[in-house]
């Protein structure tokens, strides 16, 4: 009997589902997406890259390509490596949307700054 | 009525009970089973060894894939364990914190798993309503800890996240709600003629076959043992907390619903008071990278039953050994027992019943090069 109750109070609520992708997921602040650098204040200090789990972080130390490759096909969003740098550099941020066809695209690259200004300037 | 020869069935990898891949062949008489035998480790993933390979605090993402339902239940047995190992004591704040994720966790299991008996016994619209109140008790833990699912919370030494004040009252006031909404169940599922005939008097496990065949959690329970790792070896903070370790005495598929019906109840008492006694200070100690030569054994009480990890470290910063008994392990000599003298098309309730989570169970493959 009470299911009936239960079934007639749902009606008048708005439904408990929502139409995603047609609408925006909901998404608490505190969600745990992909991890982004900003490369102006990181050291390339290797802590991440020691942090994380998954491999999923390689630091370049030194050349041309000085800076930071993030395999997000690897990440499994457990934020250790914004725990580990000791500069703030990585924010966790709230995108979760990040699936895609190919692998080669999962890729980023971020590079040092000044190194990419040198590269740019010489080619 | 006997057919004076038995009929093999084969069940499973891929069956219709449950989502996971088992094998078991059933000897059948009639309708009737008269023999189990199961084949496990279709789902073995080498994790053990895994373990190995990883420091310290990498195992913890490990241990946390090991089960998606109870990840928690892991990572705090990982942590337990590890801890056990240093020895660190972890602060009386991240203690709590960890309690309360692990009783959240319990609340979305087991209405999982009311839900998923409801929808066996053809009683889907229970499994609905139960779903939808499942749903905010997962959106909870996305909030507390940042991820529905692996809430990778815990870590060597404390918590990663602090519940707030906000937060606190979030979940003090959901509580309240969700008791109403399980007790309203629970008189559904006592009165409901679909669900009482698929469930009383179906997989019937005596007391003596439960405690001799290792049964563990809510099986065990619900076959009149009171026996639960929370009261009988405290851990976390469960010393501190009161709360009644549930059992009944139907020893069926019903009495196992009831159980976790009513220990969804207590568990949303076990939250409330341990929200208004959470201690202040420190969420986290930090941990040694390297660990000296020792022996750790951590004992959790899983949704599904006793859960076991044992470690032994080597002075490296990774473990020399590790070893998972998950719930379902314990749990399913006693199933295979319950099985026999029941009638096919129960088989799945009964299966279904000790909650099983195949991947989270297969330790070792047998590989018979003569078969
Ligand atoms: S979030 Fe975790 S898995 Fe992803 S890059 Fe950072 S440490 Fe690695
Ligand atoms: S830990 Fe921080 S500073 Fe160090 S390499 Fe990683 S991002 Fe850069």
């Amino acid at each position: 009997m009470s299911l009936f109750r239960e079934a007639a109070r749902q009606i008048l609520r708005k439904p408990a589902t929502v139409k995603y992708p047609f609408e925006p997921g909901i998404v608490p602040p505190g969600l745990r997406g992909r991890p982004v650098w900003d490369m102006e204040k990181c050291i390339l200090c290797v802590l991440c890259q020691n942090a994380c789990p998954t491999a999923a972080i390689k630091m370049i130390p030194k050349g041309p390509d000085a800076g930071i490759e993030y395999h997000l096909d690897r990440c499994i969003f457990c934020a250790e490596c914004a725990d580990a740098c000791p500069r703030k550099a990585i924010t966790i941020t709230t995108n979760f949307e990040l699936a895609d066809t190919s692998r080669s695209t999962m890729v980023q690259h971020y590079k040092k700054p000044q190194q990419a200004q040198t590269q740019a300037a010489k080619t | 009525m006997s057919y004076g020869s038995t009929i093999k069935v084969p069940f499973g990898p891929q069956h219709p009970a449950l989502k996971e891949p088992e094998y078991f062949l059933f000897e059948v008489d009639g309708d009737i089973v008269v023999k189990v035998t199961p084949r496990i480790g279709y789902v073995h993933r080498g994790v053990e060894k895994a373990f190995e390979q990883e420091t310290y605090l990498h195992n913890l993402y490990l241990a946390e894939r090991i089960c998606g339902i109870c990840s928690h239940a892991h990572t705090t047995c990982y942590t337990q364990t590890v801890e056990g190992l240093i020895p660190l004591e972890v602060p009386p704040r991240a203690v709590y914190i960890r309690l309360i994720m692990a009783e959240l966790e319990r609340l979305h299991s087991h209405s999982l798993w009311v839900g998923i008996a409801a929808h066996e016994a053809g009683f889907d619209t229970l499994f609905m309503y139960l779903w939808r109140d499942r749903e905010m008790i997962m959106d909870l833990m996305e909030e507390i800890s940042g991820n529905r699912v692996t809430h990778a919370i815990n870590t060597i030494g404390g918590v990663r996240r602090d519940i707030t004040s906000e937060q606190a009252n979030k979940i003090k006031k959901f509580m309240d709600k969700f008791e109403a909404n399980v007790k309203e169940y629970m008189k559904v599922l006592e009165t409901e003629q679909t669900f009482l005939k698929r469930t009383k008097g179906v997989g019937i496990l005596k007391p003596r076959d439960a405690i001799s065949l290792c049964a563990v959690g809510p099986t065990l329970r619900a076959s009149g043992i009171k026996s639960d790792v929370r009261a009988d070896d405290p851990y976390l903070a469960y010393g501190e907390i009161p709360f009644n370790v549930i059992t009944h005495d139907g020893c069926d598929v019903y009495a196992r619903t009831i159980v976790r019906c009513e220990e969804m109840i207590e568990s949303a008492n076990i939250i409330r008071y341990a929200l208004d006694h959470l201690p202040e200070g420190k969420i986290k100690v930090p941990p040694p990278r390297t660990i000296a030569p020792n022996e750790s054994v951590g004992r959790v009480e899983a949704p599904r039953g006793e859960l076991i990890h044992y470690a032994r470290s080597n002075g490296t910063a990774k473990p020399e050994r590790y070893k998972v008994r998950a719930p379902t392990l314990g749990n399913l000599a006693s199933v295979c027992q319950t099985l026999i003298g029941a009638h096919v098309a129960d088989i799945p309730m009964i299966l279904a019943g000790i909650d099983p989570c195949f991947s989270c169970m297969d330790r070792v493959v047998i590989i018979n090069k003569d078969a």
